[in-house]
């Protein structure tokens, strides 16, 4: 007994402060948010997208790179001859439309607060049931760690529950394999109305390095109204936590982000 | 012939050196290597279509490897199969029971004799028209609808679960013939997280076979993508730095460190003990963190590739890593060992869901749940390759088989990896993180085995005359052991379940591919 007291006292208190302080530092080779440059391209070069195993890179027309199949794994970079791509250390990457994962040198339309109605529902408490469809355990594991003592989701009134039943949405990962559809889609329809549906990885939002294959369906769209995109292979938990805190309205700072 | 090539870990044969046993004598040949010479089988698999299938016309080919691990020797054999029927070994030995199961699924073969022969799986065989459940190619199979072991008898009763679980975990289905709190038996079926791994890899290496290798299971990414390099390498002829393998030593003992740390603060949580739990799962994020100040990925996403490392380690990285090591070696060790003090931790780890050692031999556990059964089983001592070549790790073991035993090994090996990771920092080789590998040998074929932290990972690699992969064969360690969790289960208490599940922890996707 006086060993775990004295444990205590040495083990101290290690909740961030983030929000309220400063966000925790992240490892400087960390790959967040990309800066493109679609001037440096010269004509016709697209080593880029030869290289991108996802196909995040569209072949034709100006450089743009797909945030929802991006594994931020540096291959484009390292095969880029003149610096057109670039991944910054910034962990904000959550987005509530698709189409806003599309990045083309611009900023990137970070997600907006739930709509007033919603907001009052789900501001301060929200219960989520997390379903892995065919997640590698990585992007679980980094939705897990939230609960922890470091990150301490609770503090704002989300915790994942253990019931459909309980929840007011669902928190998806992995590419929904053809083996879980039914199984998320009966989860799905077990979360009372109305609800919410957050997305979480490359593989959630389009089936990640998995996505042309028949045994998936490429994401959560497939099968249920997603309201939140949450990129990454997997995605930092910072990154997680800052989508889901903007989807509640509580991330005090300018929506949009310039980016380089 | 009677007998399998020998082979070492990470060698490349050709594939004309691996013999094609006749059925009775490649059968013999296993049965007596498990059975009577303590071998096990490491890898068992098909091969379509093609030269591989043996002189059968339209059969397929059998391919196995044999693991001696008292001498640090394998040994490959094939067998040709009509592509219709097999024996079944399972009767003699059961440790290619599941082997058996996910062959007849994958290539419509039926194995006689073998007494629950069931998909693992549940997706379509990989030869259309060819199905060992007589199933229309066009059927649609509806995951976990089987036929399921039934007990039967007045009170006695059915517990299923999943395959969406109460916590934060992936799917999986488990049925549990009950009487009262008591488990008679359990079985588990999986496949709800297949998502075609193997079936991809066919024709590679491609630019998506590295995300492949790092998604097989990510908490195993780098075991994993350190399994596949060493089988590209040993195709490639490619020869790796010092330095290079000094960095993934220290990657995969950094991910051994951040799995079992957090397993023992779950199993703390699980017993409701909670400052173990608290403190062991912010501890966990300090491991992975390291990891992430390496490659910039908590899971080490990029760090490993064929010929390499991604990412050097710079001077002063080292040296903010030693102390990182150190501060987290204090604090881990004052949060675990409170749990070998707190009596109602022992009282739930003792003697709780208990393996003999003649059951994990005989389905053929590895890993830490091997070890806790006192099987001198690993594979950085057995097999050794890359930096376990010059680094010999003594192989930790405990006696019990139960919870307390799967918890302790898992506490030895965190106070070894520390070690290890500190004596590597004290001395990174020079030279360059390494080169690209170059193109693979034509009509090859390569055993990789890595002791990742759940246990072996076996990777079998097989070119065509092009250099491409005509087969590519991922056992994670979870495919030999989740029957171990089955056994664990038996007799026990439906209650102690969640601890069992956790002592264990083995991946669903590792499994399901």
């Amino acid at each position: 007994m006086l060993k775990a007291l004295l444990a205590r006292a040495h083990q101290g208190h290690r909740t961030m402060a983030y929000p309220a302080g400063e966000p925790p530092a992240m490892p400087e080779r960390f790959r967040g948010a990309p800066t493109l440059d679609p001037a440096k391209c010269p004509d016709g070069c697209r080593s880029c997208a030869d290289v991108c195993p996802t196909d995040a890179i569209n072949k034709d027309g100006p450089l743009a790179l797909d945030l929802g199949r991006c594994l931020f794994c540096m291959e484009c970079v390292t095969a880029c001859p003149d610096g057109a791509i670039a991944f910054t250390n910034d962990y904000r990457l959550a987005t509530r439309r698709r189409e806003d994962l599309l990045a083309r040198g611009q900023e990137l339309a970070l997600a907006d607060a739930l709509e007033r109605n919603l907001r009052r529902l789900f501001g301060r408490s929200l219960k989520l049931r997390v379903v892995s469809a065919g997640d590698c355990n990585a992007c679980s594991a980094d939705v897990n760690v939230l609960g922890t003592i470091g990150w301490d989701l609770g503090r704002f009134g989300i915790n994942y529950v253990a019931s459909p039943r309980h929840a007011d949405g669902l928190l998806i990962t992995g590419p929904v394999t053809e083996n879980m559809r039914l199984a998320l889609r009966k989860t799905y329809d077990a979360v009372p109305s109305p609800k919410i549906v957050i997305a979480v990885g490359a593989c959630a939002i389009s089936g990640g390095p998995f996505a042309d294959h028949p045994e998936q369906h490429g994401g959560a769209s497939s099968v249920v109204p997603v309201d939140l995109f949450i990129p990454g292979c997997p995605p930092h938990p910072l990154t997680i936590l800052d989508g889901l805190l903007r989807l509640l309205g509580r991330v005090e700072e300018q929506r949009r982000v310039p980016r380089g | 012939m009677t007998a399998g090539v020998a082979t070492h870990n990470g060698r490349a044969l050709a594939l004309k050196d691996v013999p094609f046993l006749e059925p009775s004598q490649f059968r013999g040949w296993l049965v007596n290597g498990v059975r009577d010479k303590g071998r096990r089988i490491a890898s068992y698999f098909g091969v379509a279509g093609g030269p591989e299938s043996g002189p059968a016309a339209d059969g397929i080919g059998l391919v196995a490897v044999l693991a001696d691990d008292a001498n640090g020797r394998l040994s490959v054999a094939r067998a040709s199969c009509d592509g219709a029927s097999f024996a079944s070994l399972f009767p003699e030995i059961a440790q290619a029971h599941l082997f058996e199961r996910e062959i007849a699924e994958q290539y419509g073969v039926t194995f006689e004799g073998h007494p629950w022969l069931k998909p693992v799986r549940y997706h379509h065989s990989y030869r259309p028209g060819h199905d060992a459940w007589g199933r229309p190619s066009d059927a649609a199979i509806p995951p976990g609808v089987m036929d399921f072991f039934r007990v039967e008898g007045d009170e006695v009763h059915e517990v299923a679960v999943g395959p969406v679980h109460a916590g934060v975990i992936e799917p999986g289905h488990f049925r549990f013939q009950c009487h009262g709190e008591q488990v008679f038996h359990l079985e588990i079926a999986l496949g709800y997280q297949h998502r075609g791994v193997e079936r991809a890899l066919v024709g590679g290496p491609t630019k998506r076979t590295l995300p492949y290798m790092e998604t097989v299971a990510g908490d195993t990414t780098i075991g994993h993508a350190l399994a596949y390099s060493h089988a590209v390498e040993a195709l490639a002829g490619t020869q790796v730095s010092a330095r290079a393998h000094a960095i993934r030593g220290i990657a995969l003992e950094l991910e051994r460190l951040a799995n079992h740390v957090g397993d023992l603060g779950a199993l703390a949580g699980d017993v409701a003990y909670l400052p173990t739990a608290a403190y062991c799962g912010r501890l966990r994020g300090d491991f992975l963190n390291m990891t992430a100040e390496i490659c910039g990925s908590r899971f080490g996403r990029g760090l490993l590739r064929p010929g390499g490392v991604g990412f050097d380690l710079l001077p002063a990285q080292v040296e903010d890593l030693r102390s990182r090591v150190a501060v987290a070696r204090r604090e881990v060790t004052e949060a675990v060992e409170l749990l070998w003090d707190t009596p109602s931790v022992r009282e739930r780890f003792d003697h709780t869901g208990t393996v003999t050692p003649e059951d994990a031999e005989s389905v053929g556990l590895v890993g830490p749940a091997a070890r806790a059964c006192g099987i001198q089983r690993d594979v950085r001592h057995d097999f050794p390759a890359g930096i376990y070549r010059f680094v010999h790790l003594p192989v930790m073991t405990a006696h019990h088989g139960d919870v307390n035993s799967r918890a302790y090994v898992r506490w030895l090996e965190v106070q070894q990896s520390i070690s290890f990771i500190l004596d590597q920092l004290d001395g990174v080789p020079a030279g360059g993180p390494g080169a690209a590998a170059g193109a693979l040998k034509p009509d090859s074929l390569v055993v990789s085995l890595t002791e990742g932290w759940r246990g072996e990972i076996c990777h079998v690699a097989m070119t065509d005359a092009a250099g491409r992969f005509s087969r590519y064969k991922i056992t994670d360690p979870s495919f030999h052991n989740w029957i171990g969790l089955a056994l664990a289960l038996r007799d026990g208490q439906i209650s102690d379940f969640p601890l069992c599940n956790k002592s264990f922890n083995l991946s669903y996707c590792g499994h399901d591919l």
